[in-house]
């Protein structure tokens, strides 16, 4: 397996994103949300009357965190979706599989092709969130908030394994929808773990501190190992050209 | 080039292919005719390494295709136009060459001779940038086939590339393949167009599942050749079909004013029958003889298979 030819097929699907104007906006609007909003909550919070007091600052940022996590498994659906099934509407993929391509290479690079731009919107996303709930909190805590340990945890262990998790499922999903649409709704399905998290840490059922924050990476890693080997598996010639109808 | 030998694909209980043996050589263009679901898709899927076969074997360039080492080898040296040619319509056209020519390992400076060359043979070079949505069916085929060709391999699978395009654009492709046959370049083609088969290629095999049939146009129109006599009359009355009837002529068919039948003795035996019918009343315009076309060669071997 090349890398240099697995990058090929992804920088092919960077050049046909440009002229996806649905799928940049979700690139851009879903980061934007969750980095900006948080910050303007938290400024109302620390500026109403009576403003929040500074020991409740920390708990809500570390809930907004988990967000990053959320993000980072629904930002790559939809450049999942295009990339793979956009291609078997267009019925792309035939010549490209029987290039001298390995199946393997073919899998990396569309795997790197809706990784790798959302983990770039999602940090770019993270970055704002962390200097924007700084800059606000700051006064009531007098130190930064970010960064800190939950958030690196966060950062290089749970946004990749969320997005990479997204991906695999997107191929998984590409093998039997046929449309754009359908592959990104059937994705949604991934949002209820965790808003489960979500919801047992703010009834205070789990606390989402540090070493929690790592076992959940951990379990998105063992999903990634599993997901990763039945895509594998059902990226192969044979099946897409017979099955992935 | 090509060594097809008992090749068999099955799709479940489905036989889609049954145990093909046919060798295509270098520099020949090759025509695969058949009907719809004759299989023709699917053997060249087999043989570009697409689809596993379930029996029997296959070789290009010495390469086995069921060989994985050898099937990347395979690739390398090949290209494949699919049914669907398979272009990424938001790319332009220059892009859609630059990706494989760059799949295929081509130098910088071969990549752009080779991609100007081909664009500027289409009479596409102008619209090199721009996407490849906005072509038309012809121009995309055009393309398809350019992409194909873009690091030279040696053999050229080329599937149905006529079929849904108007006259004149599918006249611009298959002029594009006369050119690539005076290159001699080797070529498989997939059609069910009698005419471009007997027009283009050097050999053509007739698939029904099975092989039917081999060989050039002209062998296969000789296998079956059945020559036909027809008379052409004012009018086929009652007494004139009476009369042709009674001397039970091979394969006889009236139609209006029109009697056919197999010609016997090549033809020395018609003068007793245009005198029967002219004894019957009959006022004969034209008496002539015509030998089969590909066409009748073709619905005979396939009826005969079904
Ligand atoms: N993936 C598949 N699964 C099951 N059956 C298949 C599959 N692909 C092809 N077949 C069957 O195999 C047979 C041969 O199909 P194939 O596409 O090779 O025919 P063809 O000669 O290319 O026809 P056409 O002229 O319509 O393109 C058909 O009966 C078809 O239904
Ligand atoms: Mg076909």
């Amino acid at each position: 397996m090349k890398l240099s030819k697995a990058w090929l097929v992804a920088a092919r699907d960077f050049k046909i994103f440009k002229h996806q104007k649905n799928m940049l906006y979700g690139l851009v609007i879903f980061p934007v949300i969750i980095s900006i909003i948080p910050s303007a909550i938290l400024n109302y919070a620390v500026n109403r009357d009576p403003p929040l007091p500074a020991a409740g600052i920390p708990p809500i940022l570390d809930a907004f965190s988990i967000f990053l996590i959320i993000g980072s498994a629904f930002v790559p659906l939809g450049i999942a979706g295009y990339t793979i099934v956009g291609e078997k509407v267009e019925k792309s993929l035939e010549p490209l599989l029987a290039g001298p391509l390995t199946d393997g290479e073919i899998l990396l690079g569309k795997t790197i092709s809706a990784v790798l731009p959302a983990l770039i919107a999602m940090y770019t996303g993270g970055v704002i969130f962390m200097v924007g709930t700084d800059a606000v909190s700051y006064p009531s805590l007098n130190y930064y908030y970010f960064p800190n340990w939950t958030i690196a945890v966060i950062l290089f262990l749970g946004m990749p394994a969320a997005t990479i998790m997204s991906v695999e499922f997107g191929v998984i999903v590409s093998s039997r929808v046929n449309d754009v649409r359908s592959a990104t709704n059937f994705g949604a399905l991934m949002f209820f773990p965790f808003l489960i998290i979500y919801i047992l840490g703010q009834t205070k059922l789990i606390t989402l501190d540090t070493e929690t924050m790592a076992k959940i990476s951990v379990i998105l890693l063992v999903i990634d190992v599993v997901l990763f080997f039945i895509s594998t598996a059902l990226f192969k010639r044979e099946e897409i050209l017979t099955k992935w109808k | 080039m090509i060594e097809i030998d008992n090749l068999s694909k099955k799709f479940g209980d489905l036989t889609a292919v049954d145990s093909i043996s046919m060798n295509i050589n270098e520099g020949e263009v090759f025509g695969f005719l058949g009907p719809n679901g004759a299989g023709k898709t699917t053997t060249v899927r087999m043989l570009c390494t697409l689809i596993s076969k379930t029996s029997g074997n296959a070789r290009i360039s010495g390469y086995n295709i069921g060989d994985k080492d050898d099937s990347l080898k395979i690739r390398k040296i090949i290209g494949l136009v699919p049914d669907n040619v398979g272009l990424s319509e938001h790319l332009s056209a220059y892009d859609n060459l630059e990706f494989f020519a760059r799949v295929h390992d081509l130098s910088k400076t071969e990549r752009k001779e080779r991609i100007q060359y081909f664009l500027e043979m289409l009479g596409l070079w102008d619209k090199r940038n721009v996407s490849v949505g906005t072509f038309s069916k012809g121009m995309k085929q055009k393309l398809a086939i350019a992409r194909a060709l873009i690091h030279d391999p040696q053999v050229l699978f080329l599937d149905e590339p006529t079929a849904n395009l108007d006259p004149e654009a599918a006249k611009t492709v298959r002029d594009f393949i006369l050119d690539l046959k005076k290159q001699k370049k080797t070529i498989f083609l997939n059609t069910h167009n009698l005419d471009e088969a007997q027009r283009i290629c050097d050999r053509i095999g007739i698939l029904n599942t099975k092989l039917v049939s081999i060989g050039t146009p002209k062998d296969l129109e000789d296998a079956v050749r059945v020559r036909k006599t027809v008379i052409e009359l004012e009018q086929v009355t009652d007494s004139v079909l009476k009369s042709v009837q009674k001397l039970s002529l091979p394969n006889l068919d009236v139609e209006g004013n029109t009697i056919t039948f197999d010609t016997i003795d090549s033809g020395s035996k018609n003068w007793p029958i245009v005198e029967a019918i002219v004894h019957a009343g009959g006022h004969v315009n034209i008496v002539k003889v015509v030998g089969s076309t590909l066409e009748d060669v073709y619905l005979k071997l396939v009826g005969e298979n079904q």
